[in-house]
Formats: structure tokens, sequence, C-alpha cells
């Protein structure tokens, strides 16, 4: 059967053991990754099944990481390569934005890239600072960088396949509060495009928008206002950049309305760039102005404040009926 | 897939030539580096040719005094979390005589700048360990005001602080005052870009600065090996400042040690790295697991290296303490423990305005706009009466 029920994160493990195992140039690169299998087990058993040259335990060095991977990359392997946690990224931002998402060019197109950068992101686990930032608009703002992020273990595992074999970097932000929820995998299925949004949910009333972990939650946002006779669409994005403008477009031209929700900060987020193109495609068609819900031009505060600070149900919903009330 | 390029190109790799990947062997033999050590695993006072001290049976107590409630603390805080109290908690157990060794050096004009397991060396600065543990609960990211103890935040990111040390101590350079920093980092850390740029600084800047590795062979999952194929305190040679190793576990050296190395900064005579050798008794953090990467053998052997122990023999064969002591002490730590206890128990959540609280110290419009829409969103709630 190919059929399988699984974790998210267990579907990124079995998704990471196939391209290993099709590929002898895909290597796992990382803090941790090795006998501990990561801080969250996402490698899990690889480097007992495929040794240390392919499962490679790295220096505490993020910067190091990504830097040794391009060049790597330039001489053949397909390396995916683990930053621990969101806030940890930054020592090799600079290697990902100077270098990696800009050498593809710069070569004329003579040489590729084939790095996937795989990041746990968001918050409402708990975590001390640095451990639950969204930092995905900072990447999507650079050009030679693909950014997506599954928000369910069948497109963790295809989006995973889709990654390490495209030939430019990929950002890949998995939804760490996610981790845990089940869902089933079809190990055959012919997945859809890497950069195309699904739409998770059909309704006529209003489009929401996200990716990632916010996806669970405007999907309970729309049961909910089921209940009280609203019919909501929930449109997942999957990927950041690029945006796949025309399935949003589409659902939206079929509802009229539009919020967008992510966990990252509103202001400059991802949000802001879909509210603007959405605007432009759609004008004619728009019942109310794109709403967009999101995280507030505050550092990620401490636990004890992130459920204030996360978009929750209410959050949501109280969007939905303000996009409503137009 | 597309790798036909390399597949096209011959694989010239030798199977002799050594992979990038494996662990290397450990550092070769003869480099085994010299030990400052003053007090043996088994309490008999040792002298070093470079760093003799000489302490009171008081500043003897002292140190174990320092040793024990920092323990006592670090438990309590262990059991806190275990409860559900904490989030996470960063143990120090096993690094008790590099943090107090270190920490008792300072003086109160010097400016320490920890990582986030520092909590005997925040204990030498005078700050009230409760507030140590604002940030693991979750209610702050930090918790206290760097100045008031010369004691900077806690830092999180590996090795970013100790840049900002090395800043600090250029001031303090500029300024013409007498005073030295000290950074706190692990072994890992020393493979930082960071790190690297702030042994460059202080050098080429002849800053007053000690930096203070504390080598507890491991970084989570991984040992030393993995970060380095030279022991850790000769790294400061390339840099052009005098690297030391002391055992980490021997609160004496540890004291002997920085303060020489402290001394010397406040001499203009430049940084000092000191590569405390100790090891890590417990996890990583209270969500790490190590039985996964480490076998039970390795603790064993250090428990028998015990910095507290270890000092306790000899107050004894000193006769330095009495049994008075010991029970006075042990009362200490059960007060000490209680207060910690039922400190975090009392801490509040902190108010939900507060996430929009000291983001500007000038102010911002965009932040005053959404405090006010979140205040009102809240308020929607109360008129709904939930
Ligand atoms: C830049 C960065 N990368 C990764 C992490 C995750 N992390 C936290 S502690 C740690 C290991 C640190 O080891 P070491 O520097 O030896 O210090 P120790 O915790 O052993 O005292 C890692 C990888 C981090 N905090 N910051």
């Amino acid at each position: 059967m190919a059929v399988a029920k699984m974790s998210l994160a267990k579907a990124l493990n079995e998704s990471l053991r196939r391209a290993l195992d099709t590929d002898p140039k895909v290597l796992i690169m990382g803090e941790d990754v090795g006998k501990l299998g990561g801080v969250f087990r996402i490698t899990d058993g690889l480097q007992k099944d495929f040794g240390e040259e392919r499962v490679i335990d790295t220096p505490l060095a993020e910067s190091g990481i990504v830097g040794t991977a391009i060049g790597l990359a330039l001489r053949g392997y397909r390396p995916v390569v683990e930053i621990q946690f969101d806030g940890f990224v930054f020592p090799a931002y600079d290697q990902i934005v100077t270098q990696l998402a800009k050498m593809h060019a710069r070569a004329l197109g003579k040489i590729k890239l084939p790095v996937v950068v795989r990041i746990p992101y968001g918050g409402g686990i708990g975590a001390v600072e640095h451990h639950s930032e969204s930092p995905e608009a900072l990447f999507a703002h650079v050009a030679g960088l693909k950014v997506v992020s599954p928000s369910n273990a069948s497109d963790a595992y295809w989006m995973m396949q889709q990654a390490v074999q495209s030939d430019d970097p990929v950002i890949f932000f998995e939804p760490k509060r996610r981790y845990w929820d089940k869902g089933e995998v079809d190990t055959e299925a012919i997945p859809g495009a890497l950069h195309a949004a699904s739409v998770a949910r059909t309704g006529t009333d209003l489009t929401l928008a996200a990716y990632g972990p916010m996806v669970k939650v405007c999907l309970e946002a729309a049961a909910a206002a089921q209940e009280e006779g609203k019919s909501i669409e929930v449109v997942d994005l999957r990927s950041m950049s690029p945006i796949d403008f025309d399935t949003v477009q589409a659902s939206v031209e079929k509802t009229g309305r539009l919020v967008v929700v992510h966990e990252a900060p509103v202001f400059y987020g991802s949000g802001a760039e879909i509210a603007a193109r959405i605007t432009e495609r759609c004008f004619y068609h728009l019942e109310a102005p794109v709403l967009r819900v999101g995280g507030y031009h505050a550092p990620y505060p401490p636990a004890r404040l992130e459920e204030e600070y996360l978009p929750g149900l209410d959050r949501v919903l109280d969007a939905v009926d303000r996009s409503l009330a137009y | 897939m597309t790798v036909e390029s390399t597949a096209a190109r011959k694989p010239r790799r030798s199977s002799k030539r050594t992979s990038a990947a494996k662990t290397p062997a450990k550092a070769p033999e003869g480099s085994a580096p010299e030990l400052v050590q003053l007090l043996t695993p088994e309490g008999e006072r040792v002298e070093h040719p470079d760093y003799s001290i000489d302490l009171t049976a008081e500043e003897l107590r002292g140190l174990y005094r320092d040793m024990v409630l920092t323990r006592r603390f670090d438990a309590e805080a262990t059991a806190l979390q275990r409860q559900g109290e904490l989030g996470l908690w960063a143990s120090l157990l096993g690094q008790e005589a590099a943090q107090i060794g270190s920490g008792r050096a300072l003086h109160d004009d010097d400016y320490v700048f920890p990582t986030y397991r520092e909590h005997g060396v925040a204990w030498c600065r005078g700050v009230d360990p409760t507030n140590l543990l604002g940030m693991f609960r979750g209610v702050n990211h930090g918790g206290w005001d760097p100045n008031s103890n010369n004691f900077h935040l806690y830092t999180i990111v590996i090795g970013s602080q100790t840049l900002h040390a090395t800043g600090y101590a250029m001031g303090v350079a500029k300024d013409g005052a007498d005073s030295a920093v000290i950074a706190y980092f692990g072994d890992g850390a020393s493979s930082q870009g960071d790190v690297a740029e702030a042994f460059t600084f202080s050098a080429v800047y002849n800053a007053p600065v000690v930096f203070f590795c504390q080598n507890n062979q491991w970084a989570i999952s991984e040992p030393t090996e993995r970060q380095t194929r030279v022991p850790l305190y000769q790294r400061a040679q390339g840099f052009g400042f005098p690297g030391v190793r002391v055992d980490g576990n021997d609160v004496l050296a540890c004291l002997a040690v920085t303060r020489s190395a402290l001394e010397r900064a406040r001499r203009g005579e430049g940084p000092t790295l000191v590569e405390a050798f100790t090891y890590r008794m417990g996890a990583h953090t209270t969500s790490d697991d190590p039985t996964k990467y480490r076998a039970d053998e390795e603790r064993a052997a250090w428990e028998a290296k015990d910095p507290i122990l270890r000092l306790r023999a000899y107050l004894e064969k000193q006769g330095a303490a009495d049994e008075a002591f010991f029970t006075a002490l042990d009362e200490e730590s059960e007060a000490l423990g209680k207060r910690v206890r039922e400190a975090v128990r009392a801490m509040p959540d902190p108010d939900r305005m507060a996430m929009f609280d000291h983001i500007y110290a000038d102010g911002n419009p965009l932040v005053d706009e959404e405090r006010a829409q979140f205040a009102a969103y809240q308020a929607s709630f109360a008129e709904e009466g939930e």
C-alpha cells in the first residue's frame, strides 16, 4: 500500500530517506543531524542507514553550513542542510542572500545551486527567544530563492522531494508546531508543482489565504464560520516565492473577499504582497479591501504571551466578520 | 535529477583519503595540553609555577558555599522544569568550579557577557537567581538590568556575545578605565564566525577582554572533535594572544588563571583565551536526550572529578571547615531551594500589553497604532462578557 498515515515530521523523514536512496549525490548536513537525528528527530535513523559520508554532523556554524553546501553543490552534490531553529539562520543569511541566491545568475546560468535549506519555523510550542520566528518574508524578498512551506504530511513528503530535485536553492520552512500532526501520505501519488497553491476547502463567501502553520487555523475558522452559515474557501499557498496568484485570483473572483493569514508580523509581511497583487488583479471583483491577520510589529513575545501574539481562531473570525461587513 | 555535470567528471578520490564527514581522530599525540591544576580530583593541593594562589580558610569556605548553593539552585530549576513551572532549563551541573572560580576573580567594575548557562557567574555578580528564571518560564526575554550588576543578558544565539564583549572592552580601553571584560561561551561556539571575528578584533585593538570557553565536551550531541582538531586554547596563538587550558573542575585553578588573565587585560596587555576543561554532567537542556549520543561510562568517569567533592575533601583535610559549617550550608541550600520554588510559582504572567513595551526607545507610531488595535480587540471580549 502506498498510502500511510504519518506525522508531518515522519513524512519529512521518509522523504529525506527516499531522496538519499534515490540519488547518491544527496547529502544531509547540519548541527546534531547525525546520531541525535536532529533536535526534532527529522533526520532520525538516516545516519545509521546512510553513514557519516551522507548524513553529516557539522561544526556549530551556520555560515559554514550554508557556505560549504554551496561549494558542495558547485561540485555536483545536492546538499539538504538543516538550520536548527528559525532564529539561528541569520549567521547564514549572508551566504544565502549574497551568494546562494545570486550565483546562478552571475554565472549566466552555467552553474546550478541545488541546495535545500530546511528551517523549522514559527511559534506555538512555548519555546524561548529565537525559537519561534517566521522570517519567510526576508527570504521571499530575495530574487533567486524559492521559499516554500508545507502545511500537512502529504505536502511535506512531496514538497521535500521536489525541493531536493530543484536545481534552484529552496528555503524550506517547516511549521514546527505541526510536526506532530498526522495525515495521509500517498508515496506513489503524482504531486502538483512545487509552487502551486491548493484549495484546501471550497466556499463561496470569502477566501482565506494561508500557508504552513496557519492553514490549520484557517480550516478551523472556516468550519466555525460554517456553523454561522458563512461559506469560506481556504487556499493553502504552499509556496511564498513564487506565489501562485492565479489560484488566489480564481478564488477571489468567486468569493469577492480575501483575508491573508500568517504568523509573521503584518508590517512588510507576505500578506502585503498578496494584498497588493490581488487588488491589482481583482479590483472589480473585490467587495472589501484585502485584510491581513498576523503578528505585531513587536519582537516575538515570551512564551506566556504567544497565544496573544499568534493569530488564532478568534482573530481570523474577527477579520472574516470585518470583511463581510463591507 | 540533474547530476550529469559531475558524473562526467572523473572522481579522483582515493579510498585512502580521509573524508571530511568522518569524525576526525583525536588531536595528534604529543600535543597533549598542559592543564593548569591546583587541586587534584582527590583534593590534594598541588603547585603550578605560573599560577599560585593562597586563600584563607574563610575564602575557601566561600568558594565551597558558592558552588553548593549554585548547584542547589540549578537542581531546583531542573525540578521546576519537570513540574511544568519552567518551559526549559539549561543546567550547569558539573561546571560549578569553572563558573565560580572565574566569577570570583572579577572586580565589581568588570563586565560579564554570558551565554545562557552562566547561573554560577550570575550568582557571583549578585544577580538574584530568581531573576534568571523568567526567560525559562516564558514571562520575559531577560529579566534583569544588565548595568546594575555589570552582568549582561543571557545570549541564546551562539557566539554573538563574544563580539559585544570585545566592543565593550574596546570602549573600556578608549575610556582609559582599568576594568576588564569577560565573555563566556562553549566549545561548540568556538566554531562560529562571530567568535573568530571577536578574536581578531580583540587582538587587533588590544582589547581588555578575557574569553572564557567552558569546554564541557559537548555541543548538544556533537563532541568537541566535531568543532576543532587542535586543543581549543591553542587557537589563541594564531590570533596573537595567549591561550591557557585550566582544569575546569578545579575552582582554585579557575580562580587563579582567570585572575591572572583579567590582570593582564587591566594592565593593557590585551586579550587572553581561557579554556576551562570541564564536563556537562546532565543533558544539554531539559529538552535534550543524551542517551541518544553519549555513553553512561563517560559521565561516570567525570563524576570522579566532581568540583564540589574535590574542594570538600581539601577543606576537610585542611581542617578549614567543621561539621557545623556543612550543616549550616545544608540548611542554607534548602532555604534557597524553597525561596526559588516559591518565587517561580508566584511569578505572574506578563500583562499582555507588555508585548508593545520597550520596542523603540523613541516610541513609534506603528507600534502605537497596533497597541491601540490590540487593546480594542481585547476590550471587545470584555464587552461580550467573555
Ligand atoms: C547560532 C545558533 N545555532 C544553533 C543554536 C542551537 N544550540 C543551542 S545550544 C547549542 C550547543 C552549544 O554548544 P556549546 O557552544 O558547546 O555550549 P554548551 O551549551 O555546551 O555550554 C546549539 C547548537 C543556537 N542557539 N544558536
